[in-house]
């Protein structure tokens, strides 16, 4: 066990170190889904939020989070996770942005569109991860989360 | 507390098992990218019926899981609409089925973010963002093929005529939503008024009045919710509180 309480910059430090199993160049803390840290004398409560309802994910990073804080000297740290306010991907670090971006991976727009209720708009361009194009068209919409 | 606990099973039923009947298309859809669209949006009604099988088995306190929710009730216990467990029938259904939903969804989660209980409006505030682009999707898919080729309006009108009379359900309160004050009758206007838009649009007709199917949100359900636990049970009947 642990004797000395750590500070929060501390546990975020450590929280850098756990992944996203889908994505693993992204911490939880690039995601944005690590809403609270609570410190109360040497009990520790990580509360995380799903990017969306059905992420598979989601378990097995409570999972990871848990075993990370037992690691540092903290096995009973408590994982919550709440639904309220809900995931945007303005919760996303520039930093974690960055990285999914030389993963491969399209990065959100600061304002997302596309969320609203008109049919048959247009898609938004996405600027190509690869070549830094904006002549790319949406194929499908369904895959990883959207806004 | 009981209004309280048969509405969350009610809405997590809902969703369960509307989302076993689309996971039906899984590996099977018209084209690729509808079949990820498909199977996508069934793991979002998947989380969401997770989300509410949860609140209900903390109400309860009694060791329910939401596994045990999901998994091992009888089908008199299913409080589900009748609409989510018909048969998947061909893409036009299953696409008309999840229009039909989705708009009873978008305006049932706004309802519920204002609702009284903080975890029924977390729940609808998280969920309401994956409903809003699976009642894009789906409208556009009605428009497409209710305004598409003679073989694809035919399909809609039948796939219409089949699903239309289990619609009125949606709105008919049950005895626990009569308790809880749910207000279904602002809801049926505004899903009236979305879902003649689109079928407007859509070419096809609204039925005029007739009959209502109703039961499943007080476990009177037709046959085919049988069949349907079966499949979904099978593994934890099986192979009582098999993991992996």
């Amino acid at each position: 066990m642990n004797e000395t309480i750590p500070d929060k910059a501390t546990i975020v430090s450590w929280l850098e170190e756990v992944k996203d199993p889908e994505v693993p160049v992204l911490s939880v803390i690039d995601l944005g889904i690590v809403r609270d840290i609570r410190l109360q004398d040497a009990d520790m409560e990580i509360v995380i939020t799903p990017t969306y309802s059905g992420c598979p994910a989601m378990d097995m990073i409570a999972t990871m989070i848990k075993m990370e804080m037992a690691s540092h000297g903290f096995p009973s740290a408590k994982i919550t996770t709440v639904l309220s306010p809900a995931w945007t991907t303005d919760w996303m670090t520039e930093k974690g942005k960055q990285q999914l971006k030389e993963y491969g991976i399209a990065p959100p727009h600061p304002k997302q569109q596309g969320c609203d209720q008109r049919l048959f708009q247009e898609a938004e361009a996405v600027q190509c991860p690869r070549c830094g194009s904006y002549h790319t068209q949406r194929i499908s919409e369904f895959g990883s989360t959207a806004c | 507390m009981k209004a309280l606990i048969d509405y969350t099973l009610h809405l997590a039923d809902n969703t369960l098992i509307l989302a076993q009947r689309n996971a039906e298309w899984c590996g099977h859809g018209p084209v690729l990218e509808q079949d990820i669209a498909i199977t996508n949006i069934t793991l979002d009604l998947v989380g969401q019926s997770r989300s509410f099988y949860q609140y209900a088995a903390l109400l309860l306190n009694n060791g329910s899981t939401e596994d045990s929710l999901a998994y091992l009730r009888t089908e008199r216990e299913y409080k589900n609409c009748l609409l989510m467990e018909l048969p998947r029938g061909d893409w036009g259904q299953t696409i008309l089925r999840q229009f039909f939903n989705s708009a009873y969804q978008f305006y049932l989660y706004q309802y519920l973010q204002q609702y009284n209980d903080p975890q029924l409006a977390a729940i609808a505030e998280k969920s309401i963002k994956e409903v809003s682009y699976h009642l894009r999707w789906s409208s556009e898919w009605v428009i497409r093929l209710g305004d598409g080729t003679d073989e694809s309006h035919q399909r809609m009108e039948q796939a219409l005529e089949t699903l239309w009379p289990y619609t009125g359900e949606l709105f008919l309160a049950a005895p626990y939503e009569k308790e809880l004050g749910i207000d279904l009758a602002a809801l049926q206007v505004s899903w009236n008024q979305k879902v003649k838009s689109v079928l407007d649009e859509a070419t096809l007709t609204v039925p005029e009045k007739i009959f209502m199917q109703q039961g499943g949100k007080t476990g009177i359900h037709s046959e085919h919710l049988g069949f349907l636990l079966t499949d979904l049970q099978y593994m934890q009947r099986t192979y009582p509180g098999c993991e992996w």
